[in-house]
């Protein structure tokens, strides 16, 4: 198999190497991380005061963990490590109780971010000559804008298209003869189904590749649709908290990910204990990022769930591989690709009025996408009779959730009492969608 | 005024019985009923012959229900006068929200319940009685 490399001497350096450069990193981090209040604070009680301080990747582990919440409560500077002026980027992704988690970057940190994403699709064999249409949406998530750095620094054609309007996808991708995808694996599949209505065919395309990131699917979906559109599909994880996009991509071999170690440190945790896994072993994923200034995030749990592959890859790459990503230690859904918790559907339920304390977030498929489904009790005392009063009720209640997770909920009103009635939150979850 | 209740049920088998097995148990009438789908719920209206103990019997039973002021309009079971009924009002721009009716088997007189809006001012009781109906107070209702 023919293997491309975008920087073979770091791809393919010894372990040693790898670790000079990853201790190297580190300390720089540190160094940025020790001007922020919460680093110093938290690196301080674990005697480290200057970067000078980091020996070994041992002491990496004297470090305690971060989490989504510190990110939170730190909204929207507090973790912030340079001046607001060196900062060229924003983006965002939504918090669990509607407070956003903010991510800055300064043009260095953008830089090498860019220069993963690079790695990642030249490591798929694609080159300068491919047609590029990402479609992820753009904005403040970073799936968008952050492919579209790498695949431009690569010096693909990129076709910036963005999310939705499965005709345009279409048009777009037999016109201009697109040949490489970067797209969400649900809407791939609905693509497919749509493609009839349109009269295209597979065979009418030219594509020859897909990256498929922003929710989990399995194997068995990942060789459907190979097989569908007669292309290669390749798995891309990344989370914006490390930078987004980029954190770990597929080799032509396509037998799971590498995880790009000069960029982050890789470790595999129980998440009920904190204990380091060996690996081979199934745990929580904790990530370094090594190079990123602007907000530094030292062994940040990611709540996925994944596996460290123990055998080298064929391609030649030392950087470790880690396993698709096999589930989540807390309850967030991934709906349309969007992260979405119970708790921000469960906060914009309890600020409307004329809802009862009862309601169920239910999940299912149509046509190949997501449906939400919010059912919720109607509050007894304030029912006046009135249709158009349930009428609005239903619009208020799709109107706010949009504005909080960004999704289409279908509304369902319900009798008081009539829901069931559960302590944990986790049961108000019926989630009946086709596994991908 | 008559009183109508409107009730807030969800759209499946047994929900309706349900309210009737309530309205049983507290020995109440129901005088005329409509039903309005709105797919997974609906509402239910009723008249009956004690509308604020109905309410509180139900409820007690946890139903989300509203009791409201309808107008109840009786004319001689006779073709032509629910037509002239709406003549009169759409003469004066009085949009008609909710209506149902029976007809009283005794004395043949058909019964209307009227939920009216845009009205501007118009008192639609007074503008009924001067064109040949009767607006019904509870009492003459109930004793139908």
């Amino acid at each position: 198999m023919d293997v491309s490399f975008w920087n073979r001497e770091i791809e393919t350096a010894d372990r040693s190497s790898l670790e000079a450069l990853q201790i190297q990193r580190l300390k720089e981090v540190v160094s940025y991380a020790l001007k922020t209040s919460f680093y110093q604070k938290r690196l301080s009680k674990v005697g480290i005061g200057s970067p000078e301080d980091i020996k070994s990747l041992n002491d990496l582990k004297k470090i305690p963990f971060s989490v989504k919440d510190d990110l939170r409560q730190n909204y929207p500077k507090g973790m912030l490590a340079v001046d607001m002026e060196k900062v060229v980027r924003v983006h965002s992704s939504s918090g669990t109780t509607g407070i956003p988690t903010v991510i800055y970057y300064t043009r260095e940190d953008v830089g090498r971010w860019t220069d993963l994403l690079s790695r990642g699709i030249i490591a798929t064999g694609a080159t300068a000559k491919d047609i590029f249409q990402n479609m992820m949406s753009y904005g403040l998530f970073t799936g968008g804008l952050g492919m579209h750095y790498g695949a431009e620094r690569v010096g693909m054609t990129v076709i910036p298209v963005g999310g939705g309007n499965t005709q345009r996808q279409l048009q777009i991708m037999r016109d201009f003869r697109t040949t490489v995808l970067h797209i969400t694996p649900s809407y791939l599949l609905h693509i497919h189904q749509c493609m009839p209505e349109y009269n295209i065919k597979p065979r009418d395309l030219f594509l020859k590749k897909a990256y498929l990131g922003a929710e989990p699917y399995s194997e068995p979906t990942r060789l459907k649709l190979q097989e569908l559109y007669g292309i290669d599909i390749y798995n891309s994880y990344g989370l914006s908290e490390m930078n987004g996009p980029g954190v770990a991509f597929e080799c032509v071999y396509k037998n799971d990910l590498h995880v790009w170690e000069d960029g982050y440190i890789v470790e595999i945790i129980n998440p009920t204990t904190g204990e380091i896994l060996p690996d081979g072993e199934k745990g929580e994923v904790v990530l370094t990022n090594l190079i990123r200034h602007a907000l530094p995030l030292i062994r940040y749990r990611t709540r996925d769930l994944a596996f460290i592959h123990t055998e080298p890859c064929p391609c030649g790459r030392t950087h470790r591989r880690i396993s698709r990503i096999l589930g989540r230690t807390d309850d967030m859904l991934i709906i349309n690709g969007v992260n979405v918790f119970p708790s921000q559907i469960e906060e914009v339920l309890m600020s409307i009025p004329e809802v009862g304390t009862n309601y169920m977030i239910h999940l299912a498929t149509r046509e190949g996408l997501d449906r939400l489904t919010v059912k919720v009790e109607l509050y007894q005392k304030l029912f006046t009779g009135d249709l158009s009063q349930l009428d609005s009720l239903k619009g208020r209640i799709k109107d706010k959730l949009r504005a909080s997770i960004t999704i289409n909920a279908h509304i369902e009103l319900h009798e008081p009492g009539f829901l069931p009635a559960f302590e944990g939150k986790g049961k108000r979850v019926v989630d009946e969608r086709q596994k991908l | 005024m008559a009183k109508q209740l409107t009730i807030f049920l969800e759209n499946r088998p047994g929900r309706i019985k349900s309210i009737c097995d309530v309205l049983q148990v507290n020995n109440l009438n129901i005088w005329a009923f409509a039903i309005q789908d709105r797919g997974e719920f609906g509402l239910v209206k009723l008249v009956v012959d004690k509308p604020a103990q109905a309410q509180v019997a139900l409820v007690e039973c946890g139903v989300a229900c509203a009791l409201k002021e309808v107008l109840a309009i009786t004319a001689p079971d006779k073709p032509g006068n629910l037509d002239r009924l709406t003549s009169t009002l759409s003469q004066k721009n009085v949009n008609i929200k909710d209506a149902y009716g029976f007809v009283s088997t005794g004395d043949k007189q058909g019964v209307c319940f009227l939920e009216v809006q845009n009205v501007n001012g118009v008192d639609v009781a007074k503008l009924i009685s001067e064109n040949g109906f009767r607006v019904l107070s509870d009492e003459e209702l109930y004793a139908l």
